[in-house]
């Protein structure tokens, strides 16, 4: 048998003006109150580790062109093209095209991956003056450990070992 | 000498702000008294329905997100059940507790949102939103700890979890659980005895026992007309059987006893994750090898959660290959939006909005 409870059990009304002078004590607390808004452009908050955000970080070297990731994707917003590298006849990528206009930032293909070769990455400003700018290439998505910033959403082994990818909260 | 009015037809919305989001009402005055009121909408309709029949069952999950977008857990909860139900997936012990706590939290998130665009149609303009936005935006940032996004979360899996609770997670939930009945009770106090949300919200639109139940509408319009049926006790899912919690139910069936179930389902809320807390078990979170492009056997399954708006449906038919045959779902705003006719006729104008504001609608999930 379900306990309830009764809800609107208020029924006469106390004193004119008493229930507004209560709420106008709260109002009048948070005068009080320390601001929970940040002024974003100038300070922002902190991000946690596993945020994912739009610019991706792939590493060609644990990348074995298995397309899982495009598999994965629910808009089939990666696309690849791939071609057998003639010294050790090895799949190496050629083109590695994430489509962040139709990203959804899902993370199924992070997630996904078997080799631990794509990572989401930590941005969030993706504004742009033109569409293709939003299409990220092999050059604006390969690892490079000056610039890239992953994160840790994937919890795959990091890329460059002993290096947190974000700060912990 | 005799005045001759006539009735006219007007059209609220379909970008109007108190419609909460792409909807028309189209509706037939005579003066200022409503005589005939049809909901109009599908200017958000995405063919989600359609769109998850070219899935697999993974892909499907992120559909789910975009229905109901302010409790976007308990549509990943609902059809994360569905499938695993249909499949027969076992789910780790861990998983499901913490499947109770992100579906409470939501329900919180929710029900402050709702409260606040509520008092909001009353004319409070945006300074009660703003404190319920304060509240709900430190249960977005629990979840963006969870699973790294606010919003679209896309963190339950078919067998488990994407991902177990990080370590910061539970310090952070105990502050905010803490803290949270003192704010609940800052806000009964501001709002619950105003006088201007009496005049404004008792005894309008009521919705009667019958009618409600007629019109099998769920969630908080369902308990507010004084039906004690919450999914989470009358078809216990997960674990809830464990947990002890009230069901808040209304004795008038008006706009302010819907509000006030919600309020009270807050405190429930609080009180089911505070026990949740205490007995997580630890462990895995979720079932090794589940296939990323799963078949499920050919049949089909229903589960149903009790969401912030009401009962959330999925119902699922597979044929046997990767994809979903029919993906259907039974949103709860859709359905408790039909009320709304028989809510309004004979109410003002500014009542219509109040009543609209007390259903609670999110279009999309009405429009899909």
């Amino acid at each position: 048998m379900p306990t309830l409870e009764r809800v609107s059990t208020k029924e006469t009304r106390i004193g004119a003006g008493l229930g507004i002078l209560k709420g106008m004590l709260v109002t009048f607390k948070h005068l009080f109150r320390a601001p929970f808004t940040v002024p974003y452009p100038e300070k922002r908050l902190p991000l946690p580790r596993r945020f994912r955000g739009y610019e991706f970080v792939w590493s060609r070297e644990r990348c074995t062109v298995c397309l899982t990731c495009a598999k994965a994707c629910p808009h089939g917003v990666i696309r690849i093209q791939s071609r057998l590298a003639p010294p050790e006849s090895q799949w190496q990528a050629e083109k590695f095209e994430i489509d962040i206009g139709l990203c959804i930032f899902c993370g199924l293909c992070v997630e996904s991956c078997p080799y631990d070769a794509i990572f989401m990455g930590t941005q969030f400003e993706l504004a742009n003056y033109q569409r293709g700018g939003l299409v990220r290439g092999i050059e604006k998505i390969q690892y490079n450990p000056a610039t890239s910033r992953a994160s840790d959403y994937s919890e795959h082994p990091p890329l460059e070992p002993g290096r947190l990818l974000l700060p912990k909260q | 000498m005799e005045l001759r009015t006539q009735p006219f037809m007007v059209n609220i919305g379909p970008q109007h702000p108190s419609t909460h989001g792409v909807f028309r009402l189209r509706v037939i005055f005579d003066g200022e008294t409503i005589v005939d009121l049809e909901p109009v909408f599908g200017y958000l309709h995405r063919g989600l329905e359609k769109l998850g029949e070219g899935r697999t069952y993974t892909q499907c999950l992120t559909l789910t997100d975009r229905q109901d977008y302010l409790s976007a857990m308990n549509n990943n909860l609902a059809y994360v059940l569905a499938v695993e139900k249909l499949g027969g997936i076992p789910v780790p012990p861990q998983a499901t507790q913490v499947r109770v706590l992100v579906s409470e939290l939501q329900r919180i998130a929710s029900h402050l949102f709702a409260i606040g665009a509520f008092i909001n149609d009353l004319g409070a303009f945006f300074s009660p939103f703003m404190y319920m936005l304060r509240e709900r935006e430190k249960i977005t940032d629990l979840f963006e700890m969870l699973c790294g996004q606010r919003l679209t979360h896309n963190f339950l899996r078919i067998g488990g979890l994407s991902h177990d609770l990080p370590p910061e997670f539970m310090p952070a939930l105990r502050a905010l659980i803490d803290s949270m009945p003192r704010f609940i009770d800052e806000y009964d106090q501001l709002l619950s005895d105003n006088e201007i949300i009496w005049a404004r919200s008792k005894g309008v639109g009521v919705l009667p026992r019958d009618l409600a139940i007629n019109a099998s509408a769920s969630g908080p319009v369902l308990r507010g007309s004084g039906v004690a049926w919450d999914l989470r006790q009358a078809d216990p899912y997960l674990n809830y059987p464990q947990f002890q919690f009230d069901i808040p139910i209304g004795a008038n069936g008006d706009a302010y006893d819907r509000f006030r179930v919600r309020l009270e389902e807050m405190r429930q809320s609080v009180r089911i994750i505070k026990q949740a807390m205490e007995s997580l078990p630890g462990g895995p979170v979720m079932t090794p090898d589940v296939n990323l492009a799963l078949r499920l056997p050919k049949g089909e399954a229903y589960a149903h959660v009790e969401s912030p708006r009401g009962e959330l449906g999925y119902y699922l038919v597979s044929d046997g290959s990767i994809n979903p045959y029919r993906f259907k779902v039974r949103a709860p705003s859709f359905i408790n939006l039909t009320t709304l006719r028989e809510l309004c006729l004979g109410w003002k104008l500014a009542d219509a909005i109040v009543i609209l504001g007390s259903i609670d609608i999110v279009l999309g999930e009405v429009d899909r």
